[in-house]
């Protein structure tokens, strides 16, 4: 069970990290791209990247705000 | 292009993550002795070489672009949070990490620890320069295994971080001091910017996505990244010096 935790903890600290936000817009964004693609869309290639940019400032403001 | 970059961000992930896990080497080879110390560097070399040797040539039977999918995903949450701790390092708003406190923590600790019961096995010292080295190194290894899947190129990345580890095990092993001086956050904001730009290039790609220019794009996107993190630091910078507002208004 020790090693069970350990393993669960390792990979929440992997991908969670300090904050969650940062696996949520990833995550977002991918799904997003990848719905867009499926449905016909043909120059999505800027929306991750607009995705990353702001999930990353949104993150920093929050780690800002005391 | 793409295998210089990929060579670069290995090589600097693998060098951050060596010196922090050169300094608690040190710290135990000093306190409890070498012995314990190279034994639990060796051992978790071992361990990591086995992981990458299993999972990088399994990770090649999936096909490229659902790899590239996932991969890029993981990479670019992993990035994310890199880049994260060194803009908030640089901008002030949290500690710079410092290796000579992480050193003098250590060696306390590992005195604290008592004699061994056996003097001919140090289990303590064994222990904590296994688990340093492995944890550290368990980061490295999942950029080696993904970097050189995704990429094609496993003998790249791993050539990269080898060198890396070897250039921290000589410096390091020479100056018998931790290596303080090397420029800790940078490294890491070159990383965070370089895991970022390829997870967000992988799962694009992944899913689809054609990049204008092709392969051109992975090298716009760090220069992207890195304004955007610049921007950041600078706004993190000013919030730290602007006045702090009192009750009546006064400055």
């Amino acid at each position: 069970m020790s090693w069970l935790r350990r393993f669960g903890a390792f990979w929440y600290d992997f991908l969670v990290g300090d904050d969650w936000r940062l696996l949520l817009g990833a995550v977002v964004g991918i799904v997003g791209v990848d719905a867009l693609v499926r449905a016909g869309h043909g120059a999505v290639w800027w929306v991750l990247p607009s995705v990353v940019v702001v999930t990353l400032a949104i993150s920093i403001r929050r780690a800002r705000r005391p | 292009m793409r295998d210089v970059l990929l060579f670069v961000g290995v090589l600097l992930a693998c060098l951050v993550e060596a010196v922090e896990a050169l300094t608690i080497v040190l710290a135990v080879g000093y306190t409890r002795g070498w012995r314990p110390a190279w034994e639990g560097v060796v051992a978790a070399s071992a361990v990591l070489a086995a992981t990458v040797a299993l999972l990088g040539p399994a990770l090649t039977v999936i096909p490229i672009a659902s790899l590239r999918l996932v991969v890029g995903g993981m990479l670019l949450v992993f990035g994310l949070q890199w880049l994260r701790k060194a803009i908030l390092r640089a901008g002030g708003a949290k500690a710079l990490h410092d290796e000579e406190a992480a050193f003098a923590e250590q060696t306390a600790r590992a005195r604290a620890a008592g004699e061994p019961a056996d003097p001919a096995r140090d289990w303590y010292g064994f222990t904590v320069a296994f688990k340093s080295v492995l944890l550290e190194g368990l980061e490295v290894a999942f950029i080696v295994v993904t970097f050189g899947a995704s990429q094609g190129s496993l003998a790249l990345a791993v050539a990269a971080a080898l060198t890396a580890v070897l250039v921290v095990v000589v410096v390091g092993f020479a100056v018998r001091h931790p290596l303080s001086r090397v420029p800790e956050n940078t490294l890491k904001f070159a990383v965070g910017l370089l895991l970022t730009s390829f997870g967000t290039f992988w799962a694009a790609e992944g899913a689809g996505v054609h990049w204008p220019g092709g392969d051109a794009a992975i090298v716009v996107l760090p220069a992207v990244y890195a304004v955007v993190a610049v921007i950041l630091v600078a706004w993190l910078r000013r919030e730290q010096v602007s006045p702090v507002r009192v009750e009546g208004g006064h400055a």
